[in-house]
């Protein structure tokens, strides 16, 4: 592992680098940030000062204060979020591909029609349904993504199922448990930790633009993307607030898919 | 550059790139061909005889520099020459045929369309002109339908009718040399008889040279005139076919030559007990097209049975129905007495137990993640419930069984050994089930000559100590000759013949089972020449 993070190419150890950041930002945010995440600590739409590193939004609370709060919610939903949606896309995936047959034909059309939606007007009905509460938010989400996370990890198991130390497997009469869990999940880990990243991103924006349209984090709660919603207003008067938080689920993003480039490289075995 | 020699070799060495730095692969080789000879490479996988091969038309794989020599192609030296050069010399000078047609034709494409791109692509001839030379170059590769075969896509041919319509997409641009690597080693023995002949048919009529590779002594003895032994990249010995077949100088030379025999002979009776017997089975994988019918076999305890058949012969499918992965349509199986159920699925573990499988990639068949410690421990486990210290101490008894040092492959990775290796783990892991049936599915096929017997003398080794029984699936009949007791011969489905060793190996057979062992290439530079004529007569 450590060998690997040697010979990582320069874009992947930027990558690495911003992930960190803001990891590191999220974990130590109430040491870094100078205000409490909902206080009102000054004028509206304040220019960057000593007192207010990037000002202050609409509401008078100070620009810098909510960025690493809003860096704190944000990622850790996303986290949570995708691992979510892994668990179940992994495990309905893999059971599909060792089961096949009817398990695997209901299992996939039942995706399909949660597919043949558009994935922000089924979240946004749900939302609007059952209310934005955090585990809501999570659940919706992590369901909707999951069928993508599914047909990855069938389509990637269905081929190693075929490998013969599968059949060996199932030869010496192993359960579903140890065929997934042993045979196929070591084998099938790379194109997935690869989609991870990638994921995480996908989902990342998506509670953003969720956010945007209102129905993400609530306020007084911070989150980028409900943080340029709320600031939007200021770029009518020339003000750059918004696009503080914009950046920064701009900067986020690209951290994250250069290390998913690298991890896809590794996975597809380019590097050799 | 001597005259009449059309390519010249002199001291090439040829470095690879792997554990962090640059290691020989192909040490100090000369070699001389001249026009209308055949020189034979021979010799086990990474002995870099494909190496040598591309080298000679000044190409190396990925990851591999020519580091020193020279390679003189007509007048031309190769070495250090720019990719243009090169470029205008390969296929029109030079032209390779690679070991799986299958692989390296498109098959989006019709075979005659991938006959003229290189032609074309040269501007030796128009679209059409090339065409009618595919035509009479297939008829004289010996291909059914010339006129029509080339039209079809590349799936639409049998494997020998692919590599013979490679080489004569190889021959499109009328080179001198053609580079043949390991042209039949993907096919069985009928089939190989096909291309064998159309390789001869270019290299003595055509006047063709070329560099025939290939691990098998007694194939590469039907065509070539000359034989280079290689063994790690270095060169073993070289001498004229018959004055290197009668009379080789090295050990190695010899161990390659040795006519296997490992089986002292035993006796079957029927009061031996039928460890498995099956009866009346009929199998199908869709529909009710059989793919099999018919089958009734016995193996008894501590013998061999051979199931032999050419690819296609429903012999792999028969393995398939005995372990339950494909449950028989009709008839019954019976192992040690009891009838077994059709389906895997509702078999007993003790039943699964007893009966196991070794399969033909051991490649593919040990999972690339776990380590040898997990590969035979997992049985142990499973089965007997054994862990921890006892786990140990077995998995290391296995280990010693089967001939590998415990300490240095206990930890490994199965990706990190070798081919012959890896298949040793895979007995183990079958061992460790304590079975009293294996099924041997093609296990020496992947691997090469010397490999090969070491597992085929294992396994004989095995079945002396513990009584096991094998059932043996092959299509090689040297290995049959070699191992087995009672004999099983299948085409397209059936049981076409089967009794004991001697019975079947001596006249008079069943028409297919003559064809089979007469298909069988000796070490006699002359079999194929007497085959080739002999079945000439027989047709006119």
């Amino acid at each position: 592992m450590l060998d690997l993070l040697k010979q990582s190419p320069i874009s992947a150890r930027v990558g690495m680098t911003i992930v960190l950041i803001n990891v590191l930002v999220a974990i130590f945010a109430p040491v870094l940030a100078p205000y409490g995440e909902t206080s009102i600590v000054g004028d509206v739409w304040a220019s960057s000062s000593g007192q207010f590193y990037m000002g202050t939004d609409h509401l008078g609370r100070d620009l810098f204060t909510r960025l690493v709060y809003g860096a704190r919610n944000t990622i850790a939903l996303a986290f949570i979020t995708t691992a979510l949606s892994f668990v179940i896309g992994i495990v309905l995936g893999f059971i599909a591909a060792v089961k096949g047959g009817w398990t695997d034909q209901i299992f996939s059309r039942i995706i399909d029609i949660i597919m043949a939606f558009p994935t922000l007007i089924f979240a946004l009905m749900i939302l609007s349904v059952l209310g934005s509460s955090v585990s809501v938010l999570i659940f919706t989400i992590a369901t909707l993504d999951s069928t993508r996370v599914y047909r990855l990890s069938r389509a990637v198991a269905m081929d190693i199922e075929v490998m013969e130390f599968v059949e060996a497997a199932r030869l010496r009469g192993e359960g579903l448990w140890w065929l997934m869990r042993y045979e196929i999940l070591p084998n099938a880990l790379p194109p997935l930790v690869a989609e991870f990243g990638l994921r995480f991103c996908f989902v990342f924006l998506f509670i953003a633009s969720l956010s945007f349209l209102g129905l993400g984090l609530q306020p007084p709660l911070a989150d980028w993307g409900g943080m340029v919603r709320e600031n939007a207003g200021a770029i009518t008067f020339g003000i750059y607030t918004p696009l503080v938080p914009a950046a920064a689920i701009a900067f986020l993003t690209v951290g994250v898919n250069l290390i998913v480039d690298w991890a896809l490289h590794l996975s597809s075995g380019l590097h050799e | 550059m001597e005259e009449n020699n059309l390519l010249e070799i002199k001291h090439l060495c040829i470095e690879g790139f792997f554990e962090e730095q640059w290691n020989t692969i192909v040490d100090d080789i000369s070699l001389n061909l001249k026009r209308g000879e055949v020189l034979g490479l021979i010799g086990e996988s990474g002995a870099g005889k494909s190496t040598i091969g591309l080298a000679s038309m000044g190409y190396t794989r990925q990851g591999c520099r020519l580091a020193s020599g020279s390679i003189n192609l007509d007048g031309t030296e190769l070495m250090g020459a720019s990719d243009e050069e090169l470029r205008t010399i390969r296929g029109s000078k030079i032209a390779y045929v690679a070991q799986s047609a299958a692989a390296s034709f498109n098959p989006f494409h019709r075979v005659i369309k991938q006959y003229a791109e290189a032609p074309v692509q040269h501007g030796l001839m128009g679209y059409e002109e090339a065409e009618q030379d595919a035509i009479k170059l297939y008829d004289r590769l010996f291909l059914p339908n010339p006129e029509e075969i080339g039209f079809r896509y590349p799936h639409e041919l049998s494997g020998g009718q692919l590599q013979r319509a490679m080489v004569a997409m190889a021959m499109s641009c009328k080179p001198d040399i053609i580079v043949f690597d390991e042209p039949t080693t993907a096919l069985d023995v009928t089939t190989q008889i096909e291309v064998l002949a159309a390789v001869k048919e270019i290299t003595e009529k055509m006047n063709k040279a070329a560099l025939y590779i290939t691990h098998d002594l007694a194939v590469v003895a039907q065509v070539a005139h000359r034989i280079m032994v290689l063994k790690n990249g270095k060169l073993v010995e070289e001498g004229e076919t018959r004055r290197l077949i009668k009379h080789p100088k090295e050990k190695y030379t010899r161990q390659l030559l040795s006519v296997r025999t490992l089986r002292e002979e035993k006796e079957i009776t029927d009061r031996m007990d039928v460890i498995l017997s099956v009866e009346d089975v009929h199998a199908a994988y869709v529909g009710n097209e059989m793919v099999l019918e018919e089958i009734d076999l016995t193996v008894r305890k501590g013998r061999t049975v051979a199931l032999v058949g050419e690819s296609g012969s429903g012999k792999s499918t028969l393995a398939r129905v005995i372990t339950g992965l494909l449950p028989a349509k009709k008839g019954s199986i019976s192992f040690l007495g009891d009838n077994m159920p059709l389906e895997l699925k509702h078999r007993d573990k003790e039943t699964l137990r007893r009966l196991q499988m070794i399969y033909q990639m051991p490649d593919t068949a040990l999972n690339p993640k776990q380590t040898v410690r997990t590969v035979i421990g997992r049985p142990l486990n499973f089965y007997f419930g054994i862990k921890g210290e006892e786990a140990e101490t077995r998995i290391r008894e296995l280990l010693t069984k089967i001939e590998l040092d415990p300490d240095k492959y206990i930890d490994r990775l199965t990706t990190e050994l070798s081919g012959g290796e890896k298949q040793r783990i895979c007995i183990a892991r079958a061992l460790a089930a304590e079975p009293d049936l294996i099924i041997c599915d093609e296990v020496t096929s992947a691997l090469d000559q010397l490999v090969a017997e070491g597992i085929l003398s294992l396994l004989q080794d095995l079945q002396n100590e513990m009584d096991i029984s094998y059932l043996f699936i092959t299509h090689d009949l040297a290995t049959v000759k070699a191992i087995s007791d009672k004999i099983v011969i299948m085409l397209e489905g059936r049981i076409v013949e089967q009794g004991e060793k001697e019975e079947i190996l001596s006249p008079p057979h069943h028409e297919y089972t003559d064809k089979l062992l007469a298909s069988v290439p000796e070490m006699d530079p002359n079999w194929l020449d007497n085959l080739l004529d002999e079945r000439a007569s027989t047709f006119l």
